[in-house]
């Protein structure tokens, strides 16, 4: 389909962001797993921690960015010409969310290079667990960036993506450290789709996936997030 | 009106009304459009044109009253892609390059022109290797132009399509425009240029203050702009009394001076001076369409409602 097929294009063709995008975690990881390869963190090789919190770090930003193009768009005026096209809903939300997804997926590969390269050991089978719980975890980031794109003017939208993103971070436990270990800070941070994507490597290594409970945070915020993105994406037509 | 009632094949507007706060930008419009017409929108800037054109596209939702085009509520017709349009904002997406932009927006329509054929028309196709974010105003507007073309729907919509273009670049477009009328197409325009509206249109609907002051031929709306600003000096003036008189289609106060815009001065002068005996200093204004449309810009900016 054209849509998507110009909507990927669109993305790889901005240089500095695919670049940004891709490096950042993947130096982070390397700067600081590289000093620490043989540590553990909770219960598992710090490396392997460390690599699926910069996976779950670069490929948040990777899908929630479709976003600040989503508002761009908006204020350059040309998302009410698509609104006076054929094009529907669905399709239009099919393209972003492929879209977040096509650059979320070599975010996850070059950081999987580089933790197998620091020595991170992982079967096939856990490897794809491990990819398969980040992909499902990330779809509430996905739909949150599609709605804060149809709903915050461009200005707005990069400090508050960047903001949301480093705060999930930080309470889901990517920085390398966890803010809580018990208490009401700790059922925050449970409550959190970033939380359950960092512990999708211990869960990948355990072999026995997420607990329902981790189901049940992200099919939440998705269920909350889709009404709401399809709401504000119904309302972007006024004039700006 | 020369229009007849049977328009489920048209465009059918009905007591359209849309307020922005205070500002009333459309009040209470009736417009029928057949299939096939060149219709202008003409009228000063904030005299409602885009916000007719949005609610017809189904960009901005009336207050009240209801839309019908070719019998389909507007999001139905866009559905359906019998709709096409030239807003008057948007810049290209940015990423793209002029050939992708209007091969992209040719994949929604079911039935779109070839897209070369698109770029030519509208002489687009000298630049379209160019990326959308290189291009000078007048380029970007063909861009716009070729846009709204390529999906060959039946209905066009055109807000202020030449702004920003040379008087070259003017020509060229209406050529192209002329060739796409020709093809059975709908076409509604919005300008605030009088030759424009005279040189293109078979009719003119002629807007101010949000009402349709004037709706005909070029040649009837002329004849009836022989008398139809009526000015007064009337101190402390009812403006709902006034809009109420016969022939009078909008009503403003400037100080203490009142400005009537009449679809029919004669049968507006005697019932005001029956109804308001006070009233000094009467002027009926004359001559073209010009003056008239310049008396009405003129009273647009004095408008207390618009300036606000
Ligand atoms: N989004 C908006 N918010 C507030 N006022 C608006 C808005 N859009 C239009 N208006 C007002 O409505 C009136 C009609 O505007 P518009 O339809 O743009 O007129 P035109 O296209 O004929 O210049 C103007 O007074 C304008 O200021
Ligand atoms: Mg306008």
């Amino acid at each position: 389909m054209t849509h998507v097929r110009y909507d990927i294009l669109r993305m790889v063709r901005n240089r500095a962001f695919l670049a940004l995008t891709l490096a950042l975690p993947l130096v982070l990881f390397l700067s600081v797993a590289s000093g620490q390869r043989h540590a553990t963190h909770d219960g598992v090789g710090f490396p392997l921690y460390f690599m699926t919190a910069m996976a779950v770090y670069g490929a948040m930003f990777a899908v929630i960015s479709p976003g600040a193009r989503i508002a761009r768009d908006r204020a350059s005026g040309w998302t009410r010409q698509m609104r006076i096209t054929p094009l529907r809903i669905r399709a239009d939300f099919a393209a972003k969310v492929l879209t977040a997804y096509l650059l979320a997926l070599p975010t996850l590969a070059l950081l999987y290079l580089a933790g197998a390269a620091l020595g991170v050991h992982l079967g096939a089978t856990q490897w794809l667990k491990l990819t398969g719980l980040l992909l499902v975890g990330l779809v509430p980031l996905v739909v949150l960036g599609l709605a804060l794109g149809y709903l915050l003017p461009v200005d707005a939208l990069t400090p508050a993506l960047g903001g949301i993103v480093v705060l999930l971070a930080l309470l889901g436990g990517v920085y390398g450290f966890q803010l809580a270990t018990s208490g009401p800070m700790f059922d925050v941070m449970k409550a959190l789709p970033s939380y359950w994507l960092v512990q999708a490597g211990k869960a990948a290594i355990a072999g026995g996936g997420w607990p329902a409970e981790a189901w049940i945070v992200v099919a939440a915020w998705t269920i909350v997030l889709i009404p709401v993105a399809a709401v504000v994406y119904r309302r972007s037509t006024s004039r700006i | 009106m020369t229009q007849s009632n049977d328009h489920t094949g048209g465009i059918v507007l009905t007591s359209l009304s849309k307020s922005y706060g205070s500002v009333r930008a459309v009040r209470s419009i009736d417009l029928q459009i057949a299939p096939g017409e060149t219709v202008a929108l003409l009228g000063p800037n904030g005299a409602g044109k885009t916000t007719t054109i949005d609610m017809v596209l189904g960009l901005t939702r009336p207050d009240s009253g209801s839309i019908s085009l070719f019998g389909m509520t507007p999001a139905q017709a866009v559905a359906a892609g019998a709709v096409g349009g030239m807003l008057q904002t948007g810049s290209p997406l940015d990423h793209m390059k002029v050939r992708e932009l209007v091969s992209l927006m040719a994949s929604y329509y079911p039935h779109p022109l070839d897209v070369g054929d698109a770029l030519r028309r509208t002489g687009a196709a000298e630049f379209a290797g160019q990326w959308t974010t290189k291009l000078s105003g007048g380029q970007a507007q063909r861009v716009r132009f070729a846009a709204a073309l390529v999906g060959d729907a039946d209905l066009l919509l055109l807000d202020e399509p030449t702004a920003g273009i040379d008087v070259e670049g003017r020509r060229e477009f209406w050529q192209a425009m002329r060739a796409v009328a020709g093809r059975g197409k709908t076409v509604v325009f919005a300008t605030h240029y009088l030759e424009e509206a005279d040189a293109f249109a078979d009719r003119i609907v002629l807007m101010s203050h949000g009402r349709i002051v004037a709706d005909g031929p070029a040649t009837e709306i002329k004849a009836r702009a022989a008398a139809r600003t009526i000015r007064g000096t009337l101190p402390g003036a009812d403006l709902a009394g006034l809009v109420a008189l016969p022939g009078v289609a909008a009503a403003d106060r400037h100080g203490d001076t009142i400005i009537l815009s009449c679809s029919d001065s004669d049968a507006a002068l005697r019932p005001l001076l029956g109804a308001f005996p006070e009233i000094r200093d009467i002027e009926v204004g004359g001559g073209s369409l010009e003056e008239a449309f310049l008396e009405l810009t003129a009273a647009d900016k004095l408008d207390p409602e618009v300036v606000r």
